[in-house]
């Protein structure tokens, strides 16, 4: 059911009865390590190229959700991905290794929540019972595709953002144990400007701060109603700058605790990742791995995560194109709390 | 459903311009040390200039070149080195310190070209490793030989010596 003007309302309540999450070894480094189902200790992870190595962390991480969801590869009715690569090639790797119907979807970095939200449209409308929503982002593919080759010596400003080695999967289902999407606001492009793809952070917080906005009005909620609300990947420049948009546009994200999943994952004063973590996978492992595993402990009642993407393509940029930017949200309730 | 509610269009849109936001961004963006990186590109691209210069006295004094000739062999192990630290996954992260004092001097090309060749060793001989290896340093030839052009036409004109 449509909410105000950008919200889906799951009426029906949606489930997700199973998560994975696998990451590469400098996410295995960070403080959430123990939140992930399994960390490789090599980044080629015994593959031929990067690009093999990105795709066997969906599928690793795909098969990992159904089990943990308790139901067979053949009770799994559709897959909703994307990643980085292009033309979504890992994905449709995966799916093709899965052999499900499939939904690729691009929205970069906001794949995560971008792929859950419409997974929870297609359960709560009963068009599925058993849809996975994943992703996946490998440092290596997206150096190569966006940035440089991996070994060349080029110098990173403080703004640069380092994209995580990992994949997240989930599985949402009509009913069962487990989280509840409770409904998800679908962002709009919001492009300020900012050209430097070194500084991804500043190009995405407004997109993000509208999304947040957007959210707040077609739901008459406030901060206040959220446990904790983190952003996908704006890491040091990019919450700072959020934060302080906010505060201007008058959110009282005081009442709540606001993080960024990239300022999660690594510990940025020991690891040399310049401003934070970015990527599809950024907000799928921490959210997937960490938040929600927090969220059916107890500690929280509600969150909402909005998974920033930069929509640039390394075309786009080369020829000097602005950064276009999107953020979708999506709230999850532990599973007691009813409305 | 729960809420403190605040009511419909409570929050106001982004008002700002993109000027204004790029000014905003800006003013919170760390700031990248010019001073800091200048003494370090100073220290890192000395300091590779002084070991190509004890290579250069080594085949000097071992194998009594001139200096003239010393330097082809001085160049081709400098050029080693950088891709031996290159393939151990080590040139970067000096670079990362260093800045442009690696980028500049010839270990830095040989960098460019080497690691442009092994991430594309994936895509085959031909269209992964032939075709890639002078995406970065392609550039620095055609504008080296434009403006070795120009140099040369220059040289022409004003006459001053040419040809030893």
């Amino acid at each position: 059911m449509q909410k105000g003007k950008q919200t889906w309302w799951f009426e029906n309540r949606p489930v997700i009865i199973g998560t994975a999450t696998v990451v590469g070894p400098d996410e295995g480094d960070g403080p959430l390590a123990a939140d992930f189902d399994f960390v490789h200790p090599e980044l080629d992870m015994g593959q031929k190229s990067w690009e093999k190595a990105e795709r066997l962390l969906l599928e690793q991480a795909s098969d990992l959700a159904i089990k943990n969801a308790g139901i067979t590869n053949e009770e799994l009715e559709f897959f909703v991905g994307g990643d980085l690569m292009n033309q979504i090639i890992s994905n449709t790797f995966a799916a093709r290794s899965l052999g499900v119907p499939y939904i690729g979807v691009f929205g970069a970095c906001s794949t995560s929540m971008e792929s859950l939200a419409i997974a929870s449209m297609i359960v709560n409308s009963g068009n599925g019972k058993h849809v996975l929503a994943g992703t996946c982002s490998h440092n290596c593919t997206a150096e190569k595709q966006f940035r440089y080759p991996t070994e060349y010596g080029s110098q990173k400003p403080p703004t640069a953002q380092y994209t995580i080695t990992g994949a997240g999967a989930a599985i949402v289902a009509p009913s069962g144990s487990g989280p509840v999407v409770e409904c998800a606001t679908i962002g709009r492009i919001v492009d300020l400007g900012i050209k430097d793809p070194f500084n991804m952070g500043a190009a995405m917080a407004p997109a993000a701060v509208d999304t947040i906005q957007a959210h707040f009005n077609d739901t008459g909620r406030s901060p206040g109603d959220y446990d904790m609300i983190v952003t996908g990947d704006l890491a040091s420049v990019g919450h700072r700058i959020a934060t302080d948009l906010l505060k201007h546009n008058g959110v009282p994200m005081e009442q709540t605790v606001f993080n960024d999943c990239g300022l999660m994952i690594y510990d940025i004063a020991r690891q040399k990742v310049q401003a934070g973590g970015s990527g599809c996978a950024c907000s799928a492992v921490v959210t997937y791995g960490h938040l929600l595993k927090r969220l059916q402990k107890g500690e929280f009642k509600r969150i909402l995560i909005v998974a920033t993407g930069a929509l640039l393509s390394p075309l786009s940029f080369q020829q000097g194109e602005s950064i276009p930017c999107v953020a979708h949200a999506v709230s999850i309730e532990r599973s007691e709390v009813q409305g | 459903m729960s809420s403190t509610s605040k009511g419909n269009g409570e929050y106001k849109k982004m008002v700002m311009s993109a000027k204004e936001y790029q000014a905003f961004a800006k003013n919170r963006e760390p700031a990248r040390s010019v001073v800091k990186n200048c003494i370090r590109a100073f220290l890192s691209g000395g300091l590779i200039c002084l070991i190509g210069q004890g290579v250069q006295e080594f085949f000097m004094y071992t194998f009594h070149m001139d200096a003239l000739k010393a330097g082809n062999p001085t160049v081709a192990v400098m050029i080693l080195i950088s891709v031996i630290l290159t393939c151990l996954g080590v040139y970067d992260k000096i670079a990362q310190w260093a800045g442009a004092g690696s980028a500049v001097p010839v270990t830095g090309f040989a960098n460019s070209m080497c690691s442009a060749a092994l991430e594309h060793r994936s895509e085959g001989l031909v269209l992964g490793v032939g075709a890639n290896m002078f995406k970065m340093a392609g550039s620095v030839i055609v504008f080296g030989v434009v403006a070795a052009f120009f140099v040369g036409i220059a040289h022409l004109i004003f006459g001053t010596g040419g040809m030893h």
